[in-house]
């Protein structure tokens, strides 16, 4: 399909404007932004602008399109009932800096949501304002710094496992600390005898997925916050697997001190091209002094308000210009308020079962690990890599032909040609079984016929782009 | 020429020591679109991390088998990374002058024996 550019014709025009009715004002040839060529749009008329922007949604694939297994993002579908509260009237037609005493109902709306996620997490306070997880782990480790340097202490390294998203290491490295890694043991969870070494009187915080990235829960986790909470160190919960464990157990009970939510995964918020994310942060009483200002709190009389300088005044600020990204937070509010407490644990246990109903089928023609696994399950197409040829990447590309977005692959690092699924709850059985269907004719099709499955995709406008072409020398404009 | 288990080799000329990564790590990697590598002048330490390689899968660390200076880097890379993938044994990334080099190194065939262990 054509660039809009590329549909453009010399003197084409969507509107015609009507004739001057006002006297003409030349600018100054000299005036300093005057711009001295004109501008380079496409020029085309509404038709074509309709058909091809039309056409291009056509193309598009979401979580609407189809069943969408991109391990450890959460793929779930997002209810259209959040759309409908989020665009309610009072919620939309407010001002930023309206007075808190008529804005009532949103501030209540984000008391609330706090309150229900400190809940469901097990700690005590929480901030809205991060506009994604990455955004979250950032302020929360700004937190983390405020806080030793409030208690007198010199603490510069963040500890992180192999098995993290990557995001964890860069948000350690943006907020100033020095990362260490430490490695996973045999059977992919953290290796205790190696956090035991690196957890030295230097280390701020380990940061930690639980459910991990291969999609099994730490078991050692007593043993583990033991160990950080034993230096003096704070134990980080990277809420990315949330939705495995949510209403069942709770990050606060299990030791951690402070975490991001990810609300476009785990509370059903649009992702991306659907809206902004959502990552706001909660902690333990101890940290809550350092959260970025404002508070929205509630007085004896029920009233809101938005206040600084709440739990003792050490605010590291603001991290986001006013309040976050809201109406994505009212969604997250609809969705646990339509829940509720039984319907929110029967997510995560859907969620668990969905993916091991589907490990246990993928495990007749792919290895998948050892064990049950919680949300999301990771298998391996090394050998049919060293037998046949045909890569993760092969597999993934030609699912895209079977109609289905192709799971995360070449993640978790640590396991050689990955593919991570993770089914979420909002997937049917049939659904579920349709795609195991397809994927066990591509690994049979890529022995006997390895050829097709690197040349898939093949139903597609763009079968394979040139990802090392784009990484070197990216064309990044028309 | 010596190996270590995290797939760099090292080979040694007097004081010089020249350092890449193994046609086994390349090939694990991917096709490589960006190395960013230490300044002349610095310090390495034995296992602690010196460059980063990016390929279209992920961004790998790579870590020092030599403690010493580095004297020269190779500039090539910044503007062909891929003949870390061509050729990844005469794609050096760093010449060091030598403090000290890793315990433990393997020779070729230990490191052929073993690499997918590793």
């Amino acid at each position: 399909m054509s660039l809009i550019f590329e549909k453009s014709v010399d003197g084409r025009r969507g509107v015609t404007f009507s004739a001057l009715d006002v006297p003409k004002y030349t600018l100054p040839p000299d005036a300093e932004y005057l711009r001295q060529s004109p501008a380079v749009l496409p020029e085309v008329s509404e038709l074509d602008l309709v058909r091809h922007y039309d056409g291009l949604s056509s193309k598009a694939y979401g979580v609407d399109s189809g069943f969408y297994p991109l391990g450890s993002c959460t793929m779930k579908y997002n209810p259209k009932l959040c759309e409908d509260t989020a665009a309610l009237d009072g919620f939309c037609q407010i001002h930023p800096l309206q007075g808190g005493l008529s804005a009532q109902g949103c501030l209540e709306a984000a008391y609330l949501l706090t309150e229900y996620l400190g809940r469901i997490t097990g700690m005590d306070c929480g901030t809205l304002q991060p506009a994604a997880g990455a955004h979250g782990e950032f302020t929360s480790l700004l937190m983390i710094k405020a806080y030793f340097k409030s208690i007198g202490q010199n603490r510069t390294k963040i500890i992180v496992p192999d098995s993290a998203h990557g995001t964890n290491p860069a948000s350690a490295a943006m907020a100033g600390f020095e990362v260490v890694n430490i490695p996973s043991d045999c059977d992919g969870f953290v290796d205790i005898d190696a956090l035991d070494a690196a957890m030295d009187g230097g280390v701020a915080a380990f940061m930690l997925t639980n459910p991990n990235t291969l999609g099994l829960f730490e078991k050692n986790i007593s043993k583990i916050a033991g160990i950080v909470h034993g230096r003096g160190g704070i134990l980080y919960y990277d809420g990315a697997n949330l939705n495995a464990v949510m209403g069942i157990s709770r990050p606060g009970d299990l030791g951690f001190d402070i975490m991001h939510i990810n609300l476009h995964k785990t509370f059903a918020t649009p992702h991306g091209g659907g809206g902004p994310g959502a990552g706001p942060v909660l902690c333990k009483e101890f940290l809550g002094g350092f959260l970025p200002r404002p508070t929205v709190v509630k007085d004896k009389n029920g009233r809101y308000s938005l206040k600084d300088g709440v739990r003792g005044g050490k605010s590291i600020g603001k991290t986001r210009a006013f309040f976050g990204n809201f109406l994505v937070c009212i969604k997250a509010l609809t969705y646990i308020t339509a829940l509720g407490a039984e319907g929110i644990t029967d997510a995560a246990r859907k969620a668990v079962l969905n993916a091991n109903y589907m490990r246990a089928l993928t495990s007749e023609f792919l290895p998948v690990g050892s064990g049950a696994c919680m949300h999301e399950f990771v298998a391996s197409c090394e050998e049919l890599k060293r037998d046949s040829g045909v890569s993760a990447l092969d597999v993934a590309k030609a699912l895209i032909d079977c109609k289905m977005h192709p799971p995360t692959i070449y993640f978790p690092l640590i396991v050689h040609e990955a593919m991570m699924f993770e089914p979420t709850e909002t997937e049917s059985k049939q659904t579920i079984d349709a795609a195991v269907a397809a994927l066990k004719q591509i690994i049979e099709t890529a022995k006997t016929n390895p050829e097709s499955i690197k040349s898939a995709p093949v139903s597609t406008p763009v079968g394979r782009p040139d990802e090392v072409k784009a990484a070197r020398k990216p064309v990044l404009r028309f | 020429m010596k190996f270590s288990k995290t797939h760099e080799w090292i080979t040694v000329e007097g004081k010089t020591a020249t350092v890449g990564v193994t046609d086994y790590a390349a090939a694990q990697m991917g096709d490589i679109v960006f190395v960013e590598l230490p300044d002349v002048g610095a310090k390495l330490t034995i296992g602690k991390s010196f460059a980063n390689v990016e390929s279209v899968k992920a961004v790998s660390e790579i870590f020092s088998p030599v403690s010493g200076r580095v004297t020269e880097v190779n500039a090539e890379l910044s503007d062909a990374p891929e003949l870390i993938n061509k050729d990844a044994f005469s794609a050096y990334l760093v010449r060091v002058e030598l403090d000290a080099v890793e315990d433990g190194l393997l020779e070729r065939d230990e490191y052929e024996a073993s690499k997918e262990s590793f």
